[in-house]
């Protein structure tokens, strides 16, 4: 005898046994059915104060434990709230399933109240997505979007749920693997890669005088950081880690050479240019990265890996093109290295320590009476930070300095929005990772454009007990965007300015039930950063007042060559271009 | 057919499901793909749909736009067909101003063409015509100055030509995606 169920009923055991232990949620008209088992269900629910909250909370949890995040809303305004985060985590590969409620099935398309078109409006920022019409299929559905979530390159997928489906009796059934399998006849990601043409990526980097690792997300998503490190050892090559591949190589090993890109150092994005093989890991070929990709690494021959075989010639063609899953490639390639004897490599080295030498991250100490430095305040949090610290971060300005000036040396303890670049990602993200790594210190670090976006997210951290911790990097400008006023538009600063007190972030804090600090000078830094470390019961609030003339540097202007990036004036003497 | 042609048509087998075509002309549209034309129909397979997009080979490669249709977890099989490798056809449906005087030559030219007369009456005639899109272009072109009043294209379909010669078909190119082991954990 099938068990009789209600769709809701369904779809929160079906949940259930997907191993959900945490949703982020505001419920609504449409969903509300799915709500009442909810109340019996060990799942716990977080509720959020805006929908998009939700669903970078969602994108947060599953950054930390790689695991898919869920997030559960109701149609209409709640589904199009979430559209922001859908593409975010589509654009970096999250793993999310998002539920949405749906007016009831006779309703759709008479444009009822609180009705949208989410299946259609979301098509092109979901790997998949699926409105479900019979309740029977509820099970089903719910399989295959975890699974599609999950494997190959993870992304996050919608389930639309009209009211009246929740609502139906459901014939309740549990589908085996094979029976989710063979009701995706389209769905076959290829992780093993080809076993001749690893051979051949082998023989490449055997002969390359000039080899650098391109590590990208996808050695994080494949869960492949203990490989990489095994083939960059093994090789002795050095490792750049992309804006998405902060910790997959830890910052303090000699083979790091950190971020390469827009805001990258000078040597990471040095070496790419003049390397003659590139072995490209999980990676895109972001524009962020390339510069103008006509003058990208011009002299290297390409091995590029990846579970998507679109990525592989979508910018820059591979010489070895292997489509799989980076840790089982990566365990392949070192496997087809034993035998090959490494080249002479000691020029590139002493080339690239060079360059290390004479470009470190530098930005100019503070004069009497200045604001406080940014990067400095980076730089003390880092080292008060306690072990295993995971850091988020939003948009702009402060995301750079964040990922140039922390040591990230172990993977997952780094969150922020790469691909779509999403101003509010930080509080409701740091919200989600605390979430799934309750015991780790959780610091967002923000700035104050970005705050304001998504601020009202600490007021769910509060209720539900949720101590993250907040630093503002607050210049009173919208700063990227400002910086690039000043280098580009003449500094005609146009829409930027923010103020520096209103709102007034400490009372705003403090407001929404958190503990909140102002931070002015550079000596009352260390000793307030100690005392948020110090708050375990509540979430913090720093409003550090930084100088607004801060630029990030290096830069590589957009559109130009990585061979012009612009290093800090202090740098360059007499102003002249660099040449090597 | 020595120079490279500037269309290429793909045949696309995709799961018979609501949505499906949207899927599909959503990614070209979102990607910036060009179609010229398009067709779809059930296929002998009640399951499946099988979609014949003509695509513009000038501005993307074939290979990224097959690459990103592969994605569509709907999509099943995609086949790609050369000009040079397939057989092409459309139909042609036409309703063309005869008067009188000229019925003659219109009916002619529709006999040359290997076409049919499917409706007639006073003044006008409606046609069909069956065949490589080439020749619906050359027919159109013919049988404009006569005055069209109304004229249908379906967009055309194509099979894989047969190999006389026994062995593998190598200028086909079918891509199944791989079978490969799947976990599900």
């Amino acid at each position: 005898m099938t068990l009789k169920l209600t769709g809701a009923q369904a779809l929160i055991k079906s949940l259930e046994l997907e191993h959900v232990e945490v949703m982020f949620g505001l419920p609504g008209g449409c969903i509300l059915p799915a709500y009442d088992p909810i109340l019996d269900s060990p799942i716990r629910h977080i509720l959020v104060r805006h929908e998009q909250g939700a669903g970078h909370m969602a994108e947060g949890y599953a950054h930390v434990t790689g695991r898919p995040g869920v997030a559960m809303v109701t149609s209409g305004p709640a589904a199009t709230n979430l559209v922001t985060p859908l593409c975010d985590a589509y654009m970096d590969s999250v793993p999310m399933v998002a539920i949405t409620g749906q007016v009831s099935r006779p309703v759709i398309g008479t444009d009822g109240f609180q009705e949208c078109d989410t299946v259609g409006i979301t098509r092109s920022v979901t790997k998949h997505n699926e409105l479900i019409m019979d309740p029977d299929e509820i099970s089903l559905i719910v399989r295959q979007a975890f699974h599609l979530a999950t494997t190959g390159r993870p992304g996050p997928v919608l389930i639309d749920v009209p009211k009246d489906v929740l609502q139906a009796p459901v014939n309740w059934s549990w589908p085996t693997d094979d029976e989710v399998a063979a009701s995706l006849p389209g769905y076959k990601p290829n992780v093993n890669g080809h076993p001749r043409m690893i051979k051949e990526a082998a023989r490449l980097i055997s002969e390359a005088r000039r080899p650098v690792i391109y590590a990208g997300g996808g050695i994080l998503k494949a869960r492949a950081a203990e490989v990489l490190r095994q083939l960059a050892e093994r090789i002795e090559v050095p490792v750049v880690t992309t804006l998405m591949a902060r910790g997959a190589f830890p910052d303090d090993h000699p083979l790091c050479l950190g971020m390469p890109g827009m805001h990258g150092n000078y040597t990471a994005i040095t070496a790419m240019q003049q390397a003659d093989l590139l072995i490209a890991l999980g990676t895109r070929f972001d524009d962020r990265v390339t510069g103008r990709v006509a003058d990208f690494a011009p002299e290297a021959k390409i091995i590029h890996v990846d579970i998507d075989p679109a990525e592989l010639g979508k910018i820059r063609r591979p010489d070895v093109p292997i489509v799989g899953d980076c840790r089982r490639v990566i365990t392949e390639l070192v496997r087809a290295l034993e035998p090959l004897e490494q080249p002479d490599r000691t020029e590139w080295r002493s080339r690239i320590s060079g360059w290390q030498e004479r470009f470190p991250l530098h930005y100019d100490p503070p004069s009497d009476g200045d604001a406080l430095k940014p990067q400095y305040v980076m730089e003390v949090l880092r080292d008060s930070a306690p072990e295993g610290t995971i850091l988020v971060s939003g948009v702009g300005q402060h995301q750079m300095w964040a990922s140039q000036y922390w040591h990230f040396n172990e993977p997952y303890t780094w969150v922020n929005s790469g691909g779509l670049g999403t101003m509010g990602f930080c509080v409701p993200a740091a919200i989600g990772a605390k979430v799934g790594r309750p015991d780790r210190t959780v610091w967002a670090v923000d700035g104050d454009g970005c705050f304001q976006m998504t601020a009202q997210e600490l007021v769910t951290a509060s209720s539900e007990r949720i101590p993250i911790k907040v630093a503002i990097l607050n210049n009173a400008y919208l700063g990227m965007v400002r910086q690039w006023q000043e280098m580009f538009y003449e500094e005609r600063y146009s829409e930027v300015y923010l103020s520096p007190d209103l709102p007034d972030y400490v009372m705003w804090a403090e407001a929404m039930g958190c503990v909140g600090f102002r931070v002015e000078s550079p000596e009352d830094v260390g000793p307030t950063i100690d005392k948020a470390n110090a708050i375990d019961d509540r979430p913090v609030v720093i409003d550090f007042r930084t100088d607004q003339r801060e630029k990030v540097f290096p830069m590589v202007p957009a559109g130009a060559s990585n061979d012009d990036v612009v290093v800090h004036p202090s740098q360059k003497p007499g102003g002249e271009r660099l040449v090597q | 057919m020595g120079a490279s042609p500037t269309h290429q048509t793909l045949s696309v087998l995709v799961e018979n499901k609501s949505g499906v075509l949207a899927r599909v002309s959503g990614l070209f549209a979102r990607r910036g793909f060009n179609i010229i034309s398009l067709a779809v129909a059930p296929s002998d397979d009640e399951r499946f749909s099988r979609i014949t997009i003509v695509i513009d080979v000038e501005e993307t490669s074939v290979e990224q736009i097959t690459k990103q249709l592969f994605k569509l977890v709907n999509v099943v099989k995609i086949t790609e067909l050369h000009p040079a490798d397939a057989v092409e056809r459309e139909l042609l449906l036409t309703t063309v101003a005869a008067g009188p005087d000229k019925r003659s030559e219109v009916i002619e030219l529709v006999g040359v063409f290997e076409g049919k007369i499917v409706d007639v009456a006073p003044g006008q005639l409606t046609i069909m015509l069956a065949g490589h899109p080439d020749k619906l272009d050359g027919f159109e072109e013919l049988v404009r100055p006569y005055g069209i009043t109304e004229l249908q294209r379906t967009g055309r379909v194509a099979l894989p030509k047969l190999d006389r010669q026994a062995g593998p078909r190598l200028r086909i190119h079918a891509r199944e995606k791989a079978s490969v082991h799947v976990d599900i954990s």
